[in-house]
């Protein structure tokens, strides 16, 4: 088994060297995110070792206008108190300017790493191929895209900041407190024994406790989602208050990990503090033995003393840095597999323009299959001639969408070559096939926006003249403009009370406004009404005349406008004739034709 | 065209003149918070308790100071260590009380309030869903309660403890020495008003954030879920250019962001800082005087170190406070608003329901539909006697979803009736008689088995009943596939198990609504996603349950229609023909208009010509 691109991805139990090989690969992937901010991550580094630094400097000073400022100060010297006075207000605007200095920094730092980083997996998922995305499903691309970089944001917004900066200000103050008076500094240094036990234990036990907090939220929030997307059916077969029982005990599951984890926190918080303290008494223990010497000055161990207590401060938001961690490197090694995956139908290195197209579209000896041992569509030469318009008929998954997605280059062929004009599509520049080829499915998505917004996705350009000529030409303007706001409603909500009829006129004056050499029709039609598929397949009549379309229909009402019918069984085209000739045979589109025409009353 | 704007729901934002205030707000979540309110009390005297031992160690200090160790003494220095230890513990004893008694009632107000959010949302009417996302309600759901619990059991708790500690520590140190402890006041000051004014400014930036977050989060949805579109058209690039500009957007929020953080950072770094310069100067100053002893000075700055926290803290205490009152009204907006079908207090109820459907001088409009249109069911009058099949024919958009909705209470008339067996459905009890299928068929995150015996709670064990009543629902929905799928009739399905085609979910529901076994059978468009040849046999098989079942059934197509014993044709908001298929289609002309192909009119045509011969 391989672990390369998003293969395994979801396996628990890599070997060394799969992990090894997937943590490389999402070090590259960081590496190559950081490399152009090289410059600003340096300097930010700078900043906040300074700021940090002058941020610390506060209580050794006081120590030292306590030692030396009062007893200058008793013999009239205001120089040593002064100085002490003025330097503690110039570290304390230095620290905390380059404090803000660098949260802004290093704000700039991860936000242009997380727009570099959604840029590259956008522009990945849609290179990739409809084949990736098939077996991929949307739900995992999308999360990829949502709460994996969530994560990765959350690491670089806060986790990251606050590991840094915890991480300073406890090595500046153990340094301060060492230089101060380095048996306070042996203390805490024994001290550290219990704080690392503790925060060990603390991110073990949450880890454990946070993944099944995410998980009790998750079915939390799947139960919630499904009960108001699916309102209608919950009413209509009153499910309601045994959904309620449903939704009580998630909730109360939810509730139970919550009240764990701030258990932990109930013990972890206390305990930090009670180190904190137990440590100031031993400071003051070795402290006061010394001071009662005269070995040590009363203002250093008040720093002493200051210091200690102020040591342990990041401690809490230090612990919960691995959580982060963790998350954001569980992400990134997902999304590093995602850009590592090779697009199965690659945009051409060289590829050759086609200004205009003729609609010329030439299987030459293709062969297509998923995997060696599934052929779904056997080696077979075909022509479509320019402005032909060919019916593909047969049962379902005898082959005909695949065929349509290989003259579409939502697939490549496995053997052979599809070629428009004689150029092979593989070649041909991306811009150029999708302007000469466009494909409707029977899916007919319409995204957020306006009804016109969504018509011009054919022809960005396009003005709205020219947008409500193609709603006209397929007889979609009529119920536009009953729409409350005309060409300007909002489908939103998922189409919301456009209906799948009027769903799929929509995507049809789309394809339309593409104005394509060869049109493909994959199940276009089937949700439309009878009065809206008659006057589709009127319009169709004119506006398939001058180019080639290939349609694909169950019902043969819509096989009736086209120059040539092609009946595919297995893979494998088995009738190539016009309707009439087929009809009048005894073939199997003559019986097709036959049942059909028993069905309609 | 993915750059419109997050949808609003209505009433998101009330006339601020008719809110009312931020305590009056928060004292609507009392009822929730009532069983934990004698330990909330509890928490808050445990914590004040840990912030005096705090506040009591620099005085230990003080006293060794300027007593035991001015003097060279080393005995007192053991009982103040011990002193000091024994507080420490204590305080850090008292923080686990704090929260032993605060946070696990804080989770019992939060699910006690989740729970009453899903049951009033189950209630309230498919209009009210129609309107608002179901992100929107989760986002009530989850961050919102999320946040008021961590606001009652942490920052009201910690909001008055800390406030109190600052005044018994302002206390403290002005009776140690007013100038500096009126130093320290004075100083504390601006921090809070900064602290607030910049919670309030970035709340603002954070929300936009949130939302621009969720636009984004949408414009990848799209362009995942409409990848065909983009491919076909070749439009990935278009698609890059307008996420690429919404993710500069979330960039520059965030900046700005982190630019709002900057400047809190800096006054809460650079104001205690200047403070404490100032006092060193003073204070050693009024020591030299002799207004002061060291011990006092040592003890005023740990005390001080001692406030840093709970004076930083008041900020975004507050701004916590006002955060939680907005989502404390988020949440009671849904609770508030008033459900407008709801069930009739004393019922009627039908034990064996003939199946007598009628609907008299049925009117129905959207709320939002433009006044310029007139009501979209404008006086329906139809009656389905017991047993019958209807099939009910229209064109596209002309209310046959919206009338069959009528049936189950999915809507409500807004004039004229629906009623079973005589029984207005608004006044029964009546829904478990009727069950429906949608064209949009939802299924839930359950088995197979759960999900077609979803209207038979009686059938929740497995029985030999159950799994006949199963098998032939299964059968006449022709979902005979569920027995190839992993687990068979128990393969997990919906959101979080096997993904099925629309066709297949289709036939499930359809399963659901026949195995409901109901006196009146609904049927929208419950066909539309199969295939022909799986149509007809869905249709054969119904035939045997429609004889004995009353059945609304929207039709499309002739062999849907074929189904119907009669048809009622809806047009203009009325029925305008009720007949056999064929009555009709000799009768009404918008009938034939509506239901046949060109090529049927042909056919009929020569039929015609045919008979006469």
């Amino acid at each position: 088994m391989s672990v390369t691109g998003v293969e395994g991805e979801e396996r628990v139990d890599y070997t060394k060297a799969e992990s090894a090989q997937i943590r490389r690969r999402s070090l590259r992937l960081l590496g190559s995110l950081l490399f152009p901010l090289r410059g600003s991550v340096v300097m930010a580094m700078l900043v906040v070792i300074v700021s940090t630094a002058a941020q610390v400097a506060g209580p050794a000073l006081i120590a030292f206008g306590i030692d030396r400022g009062l007893p200058a100060l008793l013999n009239q010297d205001w120089v040593p108190l002064a100085a002490t006075g003025v330097i503690y207000l110039i570290t304390g605007i230095t620290g905390a300017l380059l404090i803000a200095w660098y949260t802004v920094l290093s704000a700039r730092i991860s936000q242009a790493v997380l727009i570099d980083l959604r840029k590259r997996v956008f522009l990945q998922t849609q290179r990739l191929s409809l084949e990736f995305h098939e077996s991929y499903t949307s739900g995992r691309i999308i999360s990829r895209q949502t709460s994996d970089l969530d994560a990765i944001r959350e690491l670089l917004d806060s986790g990251i900041n606050q590991l840094v900066q915890g991480l300073l200000y406890m090595v500046f103050t153990a340094i301060a407190l060492v230089t101060l008076d380095g048996v306070s500094g042996l203390v805490l240094l024994v001290a550290l024994v219990p704080l690392l036990a503790l925060t060990r234990w603390f991110q073990v036990r949450s880890q454990h406790l946070f993944r099944q907090s995410r998980t009790a939220s998750a079915s939390l929030i799947v139960q919630f989602v499904e009960t108001m997307t699916g309102i209608r059916a919950v009413k209509a077969f009153r499910t309601e208050k045994r959904n309620e029982g449903v939704f009580g005990k998630l909730v109360e599951s939810y509730r139970l990990v919550n009240a764990r984890v701030i258990q932990l926190f109930g013990v972890f918080d206390p305990g930090l503090i009670l180190i904190g303290n137990v440590t100031v008494a031993a400071v003051l223990l070795v402290g006061g033995f010394r001071v009662a010497d005269g070995q040590l000055a009363i203002g250093a161990l008040l720093a002493a003393l200051l210091y200690t207590r102020r040591f342990f401060d990041p401690m809490e938001e230090m612990a919960m840095f691995y959580n982060s961690y963790q998350s954001a490197a569980a992400a990134l090694e997902k999304i590093s597999g995602v850009l590592e995956e090779q697009p199965g139908v690659p945009d051409p290195a060289k590829p050759v323009d086609l200004w205009t197209s003729t609609g010329a579209v030439h299987f030459d000896n293709v062969q297509f299959e998923y995997q060696a041992d599934r052929v779904i569509l056997p080696r077979f030469d075909l022509t479509l001639e320019p402005g032909q318009t060919v019916a593909l008929v047969g049962s379902t998954g005898a082959g005909k969408s695949t065929l349509a997605k290989l003259i579409s280059r939502f697939y490549d062929p496995s053997a052979g070559r599809v070629l428009l004009d004689g150029v092979d599509l593989r070649d041909l520049h991306p811009k150029d096939l999708r302007r000469a080829i466009v494909m409707v499915t029977q899916e007919a998505y319409l995204f957020s926006g306006s009804v016109a917004d969504n018509i011009s996705l054919g022809k960005p350009e396009a003005t709205r003249t020219e947008v409500e000529a193609a709603a006209r030409a397929v007889g979609a303007h009529d119920f536009i403009v009953g729409l409350p706001g005309g060409y300007d409603t909002d489908v939103n909500k998922r189409g919301g009370r456009v209906s799948a009829g009027q769903r799929q006129l929509i995507s049809f004056a789309r394809a339309f406004l593409a104005d394509p050499a060869v049109l493909i029709l994959d199940e276009a039609t089937s949700s439309l009404d009878i009065p809206s598929e008659r006057l589709v397949q009127e319009a169709l009549q004119t506006l398939l005349s001058d180019r080639t379309a290939v349609i694909i229909a169950h019902r043969l009402s819509t096989v009736a406008i086209a120059d040539r019918v092609l009946v595919m069984e297995n893979g494998v085209i088995v009738e190539d004739g016009t309707p009439a000739m087929l009809i009048s045979g005894t073939g199997r589109f003559a019986r097709l034709h036959a049942a059909w025409r028993e069905s309609l009353v | 065209m993915t750059t419109t704007a997050p949808q609003h729901p209505p009433h998101v934002a009330p006339e601020p003149a008719a809110r009312p205030n931020t305590f009056r707000t928060l004292l609507r979540l009392y009822p929730y918070a009532k069983p934990a309110l004698p330990r909330l009390g509890l928490g808050m005297l445990a914590a004040l308790f840990a912030s005096l031992m705090a506040l009591a160690i620099p005085q230990v200090l003080q006293q060794l100071v300027d007593g035991a160790l001015s003097q060279g003494d080393t005995a007192p220095i053991w009982p103040a260590v011990l002193t000091v230890l024994g507080l420490g513990v204590l305080e850090a004893g008292m923080i686990a009380l704090r929260r032993w008694f605060v946070l696990v009632p804080g989770t019992h107000i939060e699910s006690r309030m989740r729970n009453a959010l899903y049951a009033r949302l189950q209630d309230l009417p498919v209009t009210f869903h129609d309107r608002w996302p179901s992100g929107q309600l989760l986002s009530r759901a989850v961050s919102d309660l999320n946040m008021i619990r961590r606001w009652i059991s942490f920052g009201l708790v910690l909001l008055v403890v800390n406030f109190l500690t600052i005044v018994a520590g302002v206390v403290i140190l002005v009776s140690m020495n007013w100038i500096l402890g009126l130093i320290f006041l004075v100083c504390s000051i601006p921090i809070w008003i900064y602290g607030y004014v910049f919670e309030e400014k970035y709340s603002v930036i954070a929300r936009r954030s949130q939302d621009q977050t969720g636009d984004l989060a949408t414009a990848v949805e799209e362009s995942v879920h409409g990848i065909r579109v983009l491919k076909a058209f070749g439009r990935g690039s278009f698609a890059l250019k307008s996420f690429t500009n919404q993710a500069e957007e979330l960039r520059g929020t965030e900046i700005e962001k982190a630019r709002a953080i900057a400047g809190i950072w800096l006054w809460l770094l650079l104001v205690p800082d200047v403070a404490f310069a100032l006092c060193l100067v003073a204070g050693v100053w009024l020591t030299s005087q002799g207004q002061l002893s060291v011990g006092e000075l040592v003890a005023f700055f740990a005390t001080a170190t001692v406030l840093r926290f709970p004076v930083e803290s008041i900020g975004f205490l507050l701004s916590m406070t006002f955060d939680t009152r907005t989502a404390t009204d988020r949440f009671f907006d849904i609770l508030d608003t008033p459900n407008t079908i709801t069930d009739p207090p004393r019922p009627v109820t039908i034990t064996s329901p003939r199946g007598r459907l009628a609907f008299e001088n049925v009117h129905f409009r959207y709320a939002d539909s433009p006044e310029r249109f007139p009501d979209l069911l404008n006086g329906v009058d139809l009656v389905l006697e017991p047993g019958e099949t209807m099939a009910l024919v229209g064109l596209t958009g002309c209310g046959k979803s919206t009338l069959t909705a009528l049936t189950t209470r999915l809507y409500d008339v807004t004039d004229g009736s629906v009623t079973l067996d005589g029984v207005d459905v608004r006044r029964g009890e009546l829904r478990r008689h009727i069950a429906m299928a949608f064209e949009d068929a939802t299924l839930f995150s359950a088995s197979v088995r759960d999900n077609v015996l979803l209207g038979r709670p009686e059938f929740a064990e497995r029985s030999p009943e159950a799994d006949a009543v199963l098998a032939e629902a299964l059968d006449i929905a022709q979902a005979g596939f569920v027995h190839d799928l992993p687990d068979g009739v128990d393969t997990l399905v919906g959101e979080e198990g096997m993904s099925l085609s629309g066709g297949q979910r289709q036939r499930v529901a359809l399963a659901r609504a026949v195995a409901a076994a109901p006196a009146v059978l609904v049927l929208d468009d419950p066909l539309s996603a199969l295939d022909v040849n799986t149509e007809s046999l869905v249709e054969a098989a119904l035939r045997r349950v429609l004889v004995k079942t009353t059945a609304l059934i929207v039709a499309h197509r002739p062999s849907t229609v074929m189904l119907a014993d009669r048809v009622a044709l809806l047009e203009d908001g009325r029925i305008t023909a009720v007949g056999t298929h064929s009555e009709l289609l000799a009768t009404s002309p918008h009938y034939t208009f509506v239901i046949s192909s060109l090529e049927d009119e042909e056919r009929r045509e020569s039929s015609r010509a045919e008979e006469s011969l």
